[in-house]
């Protein structure tokens, strides 16, 4: 889907876990993130401190989108 | 007799299934599971003195520590050959039986075997390095996986040529080999010229790789003004799951209205996605498509807008050709609702 989305002339990132998995389906922007069953959260955390950890990697991934990138990248 | 230690994930190793994709790795003795199949494919002439399973997500998120932990268990068994799967369509196993199969080739210097279904994005990953035996996309394939897996591997450690990929039924791995061919090469490029204007069935000598890579978009000018959308493969869906997505190997995608909503609550979303824990999601779905923390943005001008709808399938054995056309579609949308960037996010 990523790379469906890519081609049609929308610049995409990639949020997930498994970032070989990422590599091989062609994403270009690639935002890791914390486990498969929780990517943009973390139960053990308090709901603030989870919220705070979610919108860090949101931003991560809307500066992926506002960064050239040559080839796939992923934005640690 | 030739020693086998055999890798397994939480499922096939008999221990559960999503609630210990968390376990980490431990050992059996002897075999479990499809082991024993394996065990009897090998006619006497091999046996399975031990079992390492692993949880599917343990190993996905600790690759580094699970592959040493995992290495020290098959060492102590100084085995002559290590087999892995078949993990069929699973990504997460798929990916766990490639890594762990390359790093105890490397480390341990004997022969190892695994076997995948072909869209498995472990295959990508690890056929230029490993024999994968192609199985499959469910445990169906599991009688028919296992006799190949056994022959192969007992060749390997017995140090007899390996035949092609059809001879096998291992996934091509890329490499090209010297034969004496009995008739000479001007004749053959003729003859398969023929067919080709015939329009018969040839095949070629030389393959082309297929290298399916889309360059990157140019970045976002302004993202103040640009309207996001958010896309996942995590399943989350409207509480109810109101087109059925399948858990597994979906056949379609949902386009779902968030407008005015600030926040995914337990009341109002859930996750239609099989193969992986859903209680985290079904408790928060921010946790998967982060609503809430994208509308913070929005209200403070970080973004110009976040799209009304968001669109959502289950990216679980989900086939190739069928995530291809959601993702196409679902790209046409956005463009035509002047959408400039996507979020997308897997589980």
């Amino acid at each position: 889907m990523v790379k469906e989305i890519e081609r049609a002339g929308l610049p995409v990132v990639h949020m997930c876990t498994i970032v070989p998995i990422s590599k091989t389906v062609g994403a270009n922007r690639i935002v890791p993130t914390v486990a498969i069953p929780h990517p943009l959260g973390n139960p053990s955390l308090s709901h603030e401190d989870e919220k705070l950890l979610r919108r860090k990697l949101v931003e991560k991934a809307l500066k992926a989108l506002q960064t050239p990138v040559e080839e796939q990248t992923v934005f640690e | 007799m030739i020693k086998v230690v055999h890798y397994l994930n939480q499922f096939f190793g008999q221990i559960g299934g999503e609630e210990k994709a968390h376990i980490e790795p431990f050992v059996k003795e002897g075999f479990v599971g499809p082991g024993m199949a394996l065990n009897a494919a090998f006619k006497g002439q091999a046996q399975i003195v031990a079992t390492v399973i692993c949880g599917d997500s343990y190993f996905a998120e600790n690759e580094e520590k699970a592959k040493n932990t995992i290495l020290e268990m098959v060492k102590k068994y100084e085995p002559d050959l290590f087999i892995a799967g078949p993990a069929f369509n699973a990504g997460r196993y798929g990916n766990a039986c490639g890594s762990i199969c390359k790093f105890v080739k490397e480390n341990l210097n004997i022969p190892v075997v695994t076997g995948m279904y072909i869209e498995n994005p472990g295959v990508d990953l690890y056929k230029k390095d490993l024999y994968i035996i192609s199985t499959k996309d469910s445990a169906a394939g599991m009688r028919d996986a296992i006799p190949k897996m056994a022959a192969l591997a007992l060749k390997l450690v017995n140090n007899q040529e390996i035949g092609s990929p059809e001879e096998e039924g291992y996934i091509e791995r890329g490499i090209r080999k010297n034969y004496f061919a009995e008739v000479r090469g001007s004749k053959r490029a003729v003859d398969m010229l023929v067919k080709k204007i015939r329009g018969e069935e040839f095949k070629t000598e030389f393959k082309m790789p297929d290298f399916d890579r889309v360059a990157p978009n140019p970045p976002v000018v302004d993202i103040t003004k640009a309207k996001i959308a958010l896309v996942t493969s995590g399943g989350i869906v409207p509480k109810g799951n109101p087109d059925k997505i399948e858990s597994s190997s979906a056949s379609k995608f949902g386009k779902y209205s968030i407008e005015g909503v600030d926040d995914l609550t337990s009341e109002t979303f859930e996750t239609a996605h099989g193969g992986y824990d859903p209680v985290y999601a079904n408790k928060d779905a921010d946790r998967v498509l982060p609503v809430d923390v994208l509308r913070e943005l929005e209200r403070e001008g970080k973004i110009g807008e976040l799209h009304k709808y968001y669109y959502a399938t289950v990216g679980n054995g989900t086939a190739v050709a069928n995530a291809k056309k959601f993702g196409q579609q679902i790209a046409r949308e956005l463009i035509a609702d002047g959408v400039q960037a996507v979020i997308l996010t897997s589980t």
